[in-house]
């Protein structure tokens, strides 16, 4: 078995590909089904329903999807110039716990600073703290040539603990009664909800707005070509003149910054204070986001509106007929998996046999 | 500061050292196997966690645990395959096909876990891998309080050494990790090759995932593997891919992991008992720092080969 160029990709190929993706997805997920013993029919349709089905599910699958927006385009901006940022979960919950440094703290005093000013302050902290928790390992990177997917990846157990000691500590909420949990930010900082009698909020807007900002910086401007020409090929990009480390620290600055801008807007839209618990993988998420969009950030949207149905769809489901939600990681990991073989197909054929 | 020689001059305290340090040598052999023939396997903490279940799974169903190792040892090398398939079959981003079988692994051994268990507050257990007492009264006693799966895991780093630096298949290895199209050259099948490495490897990773729920303890948790798997990817680079080394890293990892659950019951300093427990994994970033100027990465590593193209 090897794989041999296509010389031309055909149009049945391209249309074929995605189907036999999503056919291949559904059909492990279906095997999972049955092994739960649950109607196959029934918990696809609730598993649909759940997610897309009415005004309130798809409130819920949107709501979701804020955050792995986010964190997709976090993904899709660092992957784009080969710089594997894994640690899009603790750059979002130092992004968090920014937002409600800012935003919470003091008393609530909120430093007698006018709302506009505060609000904008919250978001630049949690920025920032993103960023700056990303550049360590791309310095690392860049300069001693240190590995940064085993940096990053261990950079998020060790938020996760500074998170713990912030909820137990300095941050606690001492009205939560011994639960971890932070202070809550200020009521005027909250974004405002969208519809009534849901969780749906204005940070959609931000998301949207970002992918597109983000679209245009990579296709329009000289950093994103520069971007690109790293992920095309580094060294070749070197001798063209792109300045590496340069860009690869503003890639990260870029990326670290996105994910904690999800990290304050999910606490501004959705939580209202920080818990050990508020993202359940959203990071890692994030990445099979970029991935599943072909690293377009326009695509991250849909792919994460995909992904977050899934994910919401699958809670209402396992109400329903008690099959686990763990099947939506399943099916979001092997739709990630059918996905690149798909579209591998679409470049290279397969011959059987050895020689040409 | 007295108080802490008498930690460190107590057996206790070594028993536990050997023991945080088992799955770790047979994780970074895992990952060593792989990366060695040129391929990053960042499936390894979703490997550790179906190995854990399966082999737990086996032995509740009634196998004898060493059944059930082998039963860790199968799903880590299916896993393996498949991760194969995707990084030399077909010659995928090795990041992102290790990223996607960790997520399978993982969210699939939890599936399975709750369709077998829907719904258990505590955890089922099994009876564990029993201390070697035939080793009691030899003077090896931080040996004999160990199980055999860790005098397993110290057999084989000399085997994984003699296997890489003695054996036709271990210049193979070599080869194809470190020139694929010379090794072609020499008629050796860099496809092959590899997928072997790999298979083995990630058999190795699920056999560190059942020592979890066979030995150190006696059931399955959600986020049991809790990041051992990526501090093994750090331990190999530290290593510079060297198996003996790759003990070396395991045991002095395990050691400051032993420390500093000492030091957090012993109250010597008085910090949030967060700080300590984050120190291995700051210790794992620091060892690769250390190692970045010299570390001699396998020259292949990461980099797919399609036969006939450049």
């Amino acid at each position: 078995m090897r794989l041999e160029k296509r010389t031309e990709t055909s149009r049945l190929a391209l249309l074929l590909a995605p189907i036999a993706a999503i056919a291949f997805t559904l059909l492990v997920s279906a095997l999972l089904v049955l092994w739960a013993g649950a109607p196959l029919g029934q918990t696809y349709s609730l598993l649909f329903k759940g997610g897309f089905g009415s005004v309130f599910a798809l409130s819920e699958t949107l709501t979701r999807a804020i955050p792995l927006i986010l964190t997709g385009l976090a993904a899709t901006v660092a992957f784009k110039a080969r710089l594997f940022n894994i640690g899009a979960e603790g750059q979002l919950y130092a992004g968090a716990l920014a937002a409600v440094a800012v935003g919470g703290l003091h008393g609530g005093t909120g430093f007698g600073l006018p709302v506009w000013l505060l609000f904008g302050l919250m978001m630049l902290a949690a920025a920032l703290a993103g960023a700056l928790l990303l550049l360590g390992p791309a310095l690392l990177k860049a300069r001693l040539g240190v590995d940064e997917v085993v940096t990053t990846l261990l950079l998020n157990f060790v938020m996760l603990l500074f998170v713990s000691a912030m909820l137990d500590g300095p941050m606690k909420d001492p009205t939560a009664m011994g639960w971890p949990q932070s202070v809550a930010l200020l009521g005027e900082l909250e974004l405002s909800k969208l519809i009534e009698q849901t969780r749906i909020h204005t940070g959609l807007f931000w998301a949207l707005g970002l992918a597109v900002a983000l679209w245009a910086l990579l296709k329009y401007t000289v950093l994103g070509f520069d971007i690109r020409a790293m992920g095309a090929n580094a060294r070749a990009a070197a001798f063209a003149g792109v300045p590496v480390t340069r860009t690869v620290v503003l890639v990260a600055l870029l990326s670290g910054a996105l994910a904690g801008l999800a990290g304050a807007i999910e606490v501004a839209g959705r939580t209202s204070y920080v818990t050990l618990d508020m993202s359940p993988g959203y990071g890692y998420t994030g990445i099979v986001i970029a991935m599943l969009a072909a690293l377009n950030p326009l695509g991250v949207v849909a792919a994460a509106v995909f992904v977050a149905g899934v994910l919401v769809g699958a809670d209402t489901m396992s109400r329903a007929v008690g099959v686990p939600t763990y099947i939506a990681d399943v099916i979001v990991a092997a739709s990630l998996i059918s996905v690149l073989v798909a579209t591998l197909m679409t470049q290279y054929r397969l011959v059987w046999g050895r020689k040409p | 500061m007295t108080e802490l020689l008498d930690v460190l001059a107590a057996a206790p305290f070594w028993i536990a050292v050997l023991r945080i340090a088992t799955p770790l040598i047979l994780g970074t052999l895992g990952v060593l196997l792989c990366e060695r023939a040129g391929v990053l396997n960042l499936g390894i903490e979703g490997i550790m966690v179906a190995g854990a279940f399966s082999g737990w799974l086996a032995v509740y169903g009634g196998a004898p645990l060493w059944l059930g190792v082998m039963v860790a040892a199968l799903t880590g090398a299916a896993f393996g395959l498949l991760h194969a398939f995707l990084t030399v079959g077909l010659a995928l981003s090795q990041h992102v096909a290790g990223l996607g079988i960790t997520l399978l692994a993982t969210s699939l051994s939890y599936y399975g876990y709750r369709v077998s268990f829907p719904k258990v507050d505590t955890p089922p257990t099994v009876t564990p891998f029993a201390p070697m007492h035939w080793l009691d009264g030899t003077g090896l006693d931080v040996l004999a309080a160990q199980t055999p799966l860790t005098l397993l895991a110290l057999a084989l780093v000399p085997l994984v050494a003699w296997l890489l630096y003695r054996t036709p298949a271990g210049l193979a290895i070599r080869m194809v990790g470190e020139n694929p199209q010379a090794a072609e050259g020499q008629g050796v099948s860099v496809a092959a090759t590899r997928t072997a490495a790999i298979v083995a490897g990630s058999a190795l990773m699920g056999v560190a995932g059942a020592f979890l729920t066979l030995s150190a303890f006696n059931a399955f948790f959600f986020n049991m593997v809790n990041g051992r798997g990526w501090v093994c990817v750090a331990l190999v680079v530290f290593a510079s891919w060297r198996p003996g080394k790759a003990l070396l890293g395991a045991l002095l990892f395990a050691f400051f992991d032993a420390l500093q659950l000492r030091l957090q019951t012993s109250g010597l300093i008085n910090v949030p008992y967060q700080i300590y427990l984050m120190l291995p994994y700051l210790l794992s970033i620091l060892a690769l720092v250390l190692v970045a100027r010299k570390a001699a990465y396998p020259q292949a590593l990461m980099k797919p080969y399609r036969k006939g193209e450049r």
